[in-house]
């Protein structure tokens, strides 16, 4: 009873009144331009990745279909229509036809809340350029997120064939990891701007973007984004080095074709996301926000920063690919389990305090003082006490003899010792070429 | 009977179904992909109530870790395609008499404790966070906090049995 009356009482929270008001060809016609906009850019980006990859690594690249090779993503998309489409004869069909389905449907669909500009006037409607809002937009796009993770997930397993297995198995684990880790960077956002739909979001971004307050939000959600959609170098669902394909091994034709634009889709959701939380949205940047009384702010303006934004973000990506070489599968469970999400719990303390202080009607500069002062001094006790415990174990422990750690942690797979040599375990791995366009 | 009751109806009705294969089908993948079907009709009932924060979050907890978690361990022991025989343990009347008694306990205890509670959603703020953060917090703070102890209970558990030797 209680619960009842107070969700009737409580009013008030995120004013969303611009939205659900459109016309159903509106709706439909946002929708249509949406849809075109990813297939477009996935093309694009496909063209964009091999021409861009090609030159950092001092190749031509694809040149020859259309002007630059722009068409080559189109004809790759065309050829890979025509082959043939394969069933391998022991995998579970209702799970291998749906897994490339499940994989790219919600890659479109959360798109649908990301805010591209502010209210414009279409065919005479006032209307936000942006399919609809929740109060919960942001979730929603997480929860497809992790619907997403499905297709690779039954892609792995209904292939029945090793390969497939490990990168659907890996892919899994990656993204429950990532996921973690980038709901907990997101967290920082929500309790700074108060509010978990993305219009909110922007609108509260007027003045300062969240990527400068925000920081270690911002470049957890960075190193999160890339693990989340499986890109270079955290691309292990699908290490062609070790997995022959990963988790579309067993896949050809359409199917495979509907894997890779799900793949760059979520790269444009992702992108966009960030600059919605993070760049301002589609508010232009800062010198060019005082032209004109912020004339650059309105109509369809903001489109072309949102644009701007979201492309350098996707060019990141690329030059991510064309510049790091793959981590190696523990390396990058730790780096999720042991910095990110340690660190953004923490950074998330340090928020939630700084703004319950502003809200209580500290200044900010007491807040810093508050805040700042005794964390700086637990930083700088930690610190102290973590220099002299390396320096004592350098000191006491003299390092294990070479063979016999090497004896102690191979017992059951008798490794030949080289002498002046590191122990094998101990040589880094070598670091498969960049993958080619 | 309007048309959110109707289609608040017929989700029921694709929850209870999904439900019962869960626990009728003989592969076991397929058995945890029931359930996702289940869990989403869950949160499209949700969906119906404008309750759209619990709603996403039960996609993004139930569908996209618990499952998925599920689908983990299932492919670790590799799960083989086709029905398994095993899966049928031969206490079925044993186990419906139980499913139907908790279901009777639990419908029981729901239909006492909220019935004539309606809430008038044409009235209510829609899902928003607020207020679930407010009756949590205000109401509840006993069961989250209890929640959030047997969690920990089964963390520590669960390190205690992968970790023997220790």
């Amino acid at each position: 009873m209680n619960a009842a009356s107070i969700l009737a009482a409580t009013s008030g929270g995120a004013d969303l009144g611009a939205f659900g008001r459109d016309p159903w060809w509106l709706i439909l016609l946002k929708t249509v331009v949406i849809f075109l906009f990813l297939v477009l850019t996935t093309l694009l980006m496909i063209w964009a990745e091999r021409r861009i990859v090609g030159r950092m690594q001092q190749r031509p690249g694809p040149n020859r279909v259309g002007p630059f090779g722009l068409a080559q993503g189109l004809a790759d998309g065309v050829k890979l229509m025509l082959k043939e489409d394969l069933i391998p004869a022991l995998v579970d069909k209702p799970l291998y036809i749906l897994a490339p389905v499940v994989s790219a449907i919600p890659a479109f669909l959360s798109f649908a809340v990301i805010p591209v500009g502010p209210e414009v006037s279409i065919f005479g409607h006032k209307t936000p350029l942006q399919i609809t809002d929740l109060p919960v937009a942001v979730l929603f796009i997480l929860a497809m997120a992790s619907i997403g993770v499905y297709g690779i997930v039954l892609a792995g397993w209904s292939s029945q064939s090793p390969y497939p297995l490990l990168g659907g198995l890996r892919s899994a684990a990656q993204v429950i990891s990532y996921e973690v880790a980038m709901g907990l960077a997101l967290a920082g956002v929500f309790i700074y701007a108060g509010s978990l739909s993305t219009s909110e979001i922007v609108s509260a971004q007027h003045s300062l973007w969240y990527a400068l307050p925000l920081f270690p939000s911002f470049v957890m959600y960075l190193v999160s984004m890339v693990g989340e959609t499986n890109r270079a170098p955290f691309d292990l669902p699908e290490a062609e080095g070790e997995l022959v394909g990963g988790f579309h091994t067993e896949y050809a034709s359409i199917k495979f074709a509907m894997f890779f634009l799900a793949e760059y889709i979520n790269m444009t959701t992702v992108s966009a996301l960030a600059t919605t939380l993070f760049l301002g949205g589609w508010r232009a940047p800062w010198p060019l926000s005082l032209i004109d009384h912020n004339a650059l702010n309105h109509g369809w303006w903001p489109v072309l920063w949102f644009l701007a934004k979201m492309f350098t973000l996707l060019f990141g990506f690329i030059w991510l690919r064309g510049t790091l070489p793959r981590l190696r599968y523990d390396q990058f469970m730790a780096l999720g389990w042991k910095i990110l999400i340690p660190a953004s719990l923490v950074w998330i303390l340090i928020v939630a305090s700084f703004k319950q202080l502003t809200n209580l009607g500290y200044t900010r500069f007491q807040v810093l003082a508050y805040v700042g002062i005794p964390l700086a001094l637990i930083v700088l006790v930690a610190s102290f006490f973590l220099e002299n415990k390396t320096v004592e174990t350098a000191e006491t422990e003299p390092p294990p003899d070479p063979p016999a750690a090497a004896g102690a942690d191979r017992n059951s797979y008798p490794v030949p010792v080289l002498t002046g040599a590191p122990p094998v375990h101990d040589i880094e791995p070598n670091i498969e070429g960049v993958r080619g366009g | 009977m309007t048309l959110a009751d109707d289609v608040f109806g017929l989700l029921g009705v694709v929850c209870l179904a999904a439900a019962v294969l869960v626990v009728t089908s003989r592969h076991v993948i397929h058995a945890a992909l029931w359930l996702v079907v289940c869990f989403g009709a869950l949160a499209g009932c949700y969906l119906v109530l404008t309750a759209e924060l619990v709603a996403w979050v039960q996609v993004l907890i139930y569908i996209g870790a618990v499952v998925v978690l599920m689908l983990f361990g299932a492919m670790l022991t590799r799960a083989p395609v086709g029905a398994v025989q095993e899966l049928d343990s031969g206490n079925r009347p044993v186990a419906a008499v139980a499913g139907v008694a908790t279901a009777g306990v639990l419908g029981t205890l729901v239909v006492a404790a909220f019935r004539g509670a309606y809430v008038d959603i044409h009235h209510t703020q829609i899902g928003d966070g607020k207020v679930i953060g407010t009756s949590l917090f205000r109401f509840f703070v006993l069961p989250f906090e209890v929640a959030s102890v047997l969690l920990l209970a089964a963390l520590v558990g669960a390190i205690v049995l992968t970790k023997r030797e220790v």
